[in-house]
């Protein structure tokens, strides 16, 4: 499924804005994830597997806030960066 | 600076010095020659992310750590292996034990400070983090791992408290101290939960906080009330430690366990509220603090907009004003505890960066003061330090 990744962790990923990754649930998305962009996990999901506070994930509209949260492969995933500058 | 054989004192350090500054926004360093009169600012690295503390190894003069975090994203570090050109980040940063559902487990907000570990311990680092939390790598900071039973301990999470009792960006575990003469012999500090000190290499620390104050109306024997902001070992006399604390400034002469308040003998107009600590590198009856408002709301600026720093040469028996150089009005600086240190020459260079973006030198150990950086961001933390050849 497609991953779409904010500006402020493409330095992870070669600088691309959509990335392709496997998963049937949220986590083991993140996990793909991390195996293919190693530490972009940790920047966004901490040791306690939260999503940090200014992190947030969509799954199509829907904001998951769980890792459990189930996905399909034409699932699109956004992974957002809440207003926090300053 | 090296420890001489035949004398076990502390020589000078020679050559060129280099300033790493950690800001709100970014990193940069200042360049100077030896003689310390002209300074070049770099360009910003990581531009736009929060660095907490950066720091050279002595131990091999061309490394450097560097944590990081930015508004958005969780906490990490990054590594240099040639003194700041290129960096890699840490392939497991620290991070608390993962708990099993139901329980409470702790999050890592941000690594607040890093210390090398004893020069026998090549590659060897230990961080603090927000919350308090301490842990070490050996591999020169590509992966780390809790340390001592702190992190989980029953007791030093009452004494830690909740990330409400902490200061208002996160409690923090800082000051994290190796004696240079006992790989083993460890101190560190937390604000709040107090001092405290490690003699079998971190398997158990105890609090070491008899003779310093709280805030009036709490009970100075309950640990999570103490707030150290910055503990400094003396190089030239390991057994003598200084501290500026929430609640004045105090000195700790080994074996004695009862911190003594030689801020008392600061002006009385003046106080002994403030955040840093400076100790010189060859001379334990030496140490230097910048004195901030603390009255009411604790405003934690220079005092009547008049900044000074303020030197003992004498233990803490005296103290005398060090302005020199700096604004004679309207100067309203906060400098945070990691923020304000020196360098190891003859005379020893003393620097300092406020949290309005300012870079202040002094190569004259405080007798004269010169800006040699302004318009930088919000400055986190200054250390200085001399580059491998």
């Amino acid at each position: 499924m497609t991953i779409h990744i904010p500006s402020a962790l493409r330095s992870y990923t070669n600088r691309q804005s959509e990335v392709e990754v496997a998963g049937s649930t949220l986590g083991e998305v993140l996990s793909a994830l991390d195996a293919q962009y190693p530490g972009l996990r940790f920047r966004i999901v901490t040791e306690q597997d939260r999503i940090r506070p200014h992190i947030r994930i969509f799954v199509n509209d829907e904001q998951a806030q769980e890792l459990l949260t189930p996905l399909d492969a034409e699932d699109r995933v956004y992974i957002v960066c809440a207003l926090s500058g300053g | 600076m090296t420890r001489t054989a035949k004398t076990g004192t502390l020589a000078a350090s020679k050559g060129a010095v280099i300033l790493l500054i950690g800001t709100r926004k970014g990193a940069f360093t200042l360049r100077s020659d030896a003689s310390r009169r002209t300074w070049k600012l770099s360009a910003p690295t990581f531009l736009g992310h929060i660095v907490h503390h950066m720091v050279l190894d002595p131990r091999d003069r061309r490394t450097m750590l560097m944590a990081v975090s930015t508004g958005h994203l969780g906490p990490t570090i990054y590594r240099s292996t040639d003194a700041g050109k290129t960096w890699k980040e840490s392939s497991a940063p620290p991070a608390f034990r993962k708990v099993s559902e139901g329980e409470n487990g702790r999050a890592v907000n941000h690594v607040f400070w890093l210390t090398p570990c004893h020069a026998n311990e090549p590659d060897a680092w230990y961080a603090g983090t927000s919350p308090q939390g301490l842990f070490r790598s050996d591999n020169g900071g590509v992966t780390w791992s809790a340390f001592s039973p702190i992190n989980e301990d029953p007791q030093y999470l009452e004494w830690m408290g909740t990330v409400q009792d902490g200061t208002p960006d996160g409690p923090k575990l800082h000051s994290i101290i190796v004696d240079p003469r006992d790989a083993k012999h460890l101190y560190f500090a937390m604000s709040g939960g107090g001092v405290h000190e490690s003699v079998d290499g971190g398997k158990t620390f105890l609090p070491l906080i008899k003779g310093l104050e709280v805030v009036e109306g709490f009970d100075p024997a309950t640990v999570t009330f103490h707030d150290p902001h910055c503990v400094r070992l003396c190089p030239s006399n390991p057994d003598r430690l200084y501290q500026q604390n929430h609640c004045g400034i105090y000195r700790l002469d080994r074996p004695s366990h009862q911190w003594v308040r030689i801020g008392k003998n600061m002006p009385k107009a003046i106080g002994d509220i403030g955040f840093p600590m400076v100790v010189h590198p060859r001379n334990a009856d030496v140490a230097w603090v910048l004195p901030m408002d603390g009255s009411t709301v604790w405003p934690r600026v220079s005092l009547g907009g008049r900044p000074a720093a303020y030197v003992t040469r004498n233990a803490g028996k005296s103290w005398s004003r060090l302005d020199k150089g700096f604004p004679r009005t309207d100067a309203w600086w906060t400098v945070k505890r990691q923020a304000m240190s020196r360098d190891g020459h003859d005379p020893v260079g003393l620097y300092l960066g406020t949290t309005s973006g300012e870079i202040w030198a002094s190569r004259t150990e405080g007798q004269g003061w010169t800006c040699i950086a302004r318009h930088l961001p919000e400055i986190y933390s200054v250390e200085a330090a001399v580059l491998g050849r």
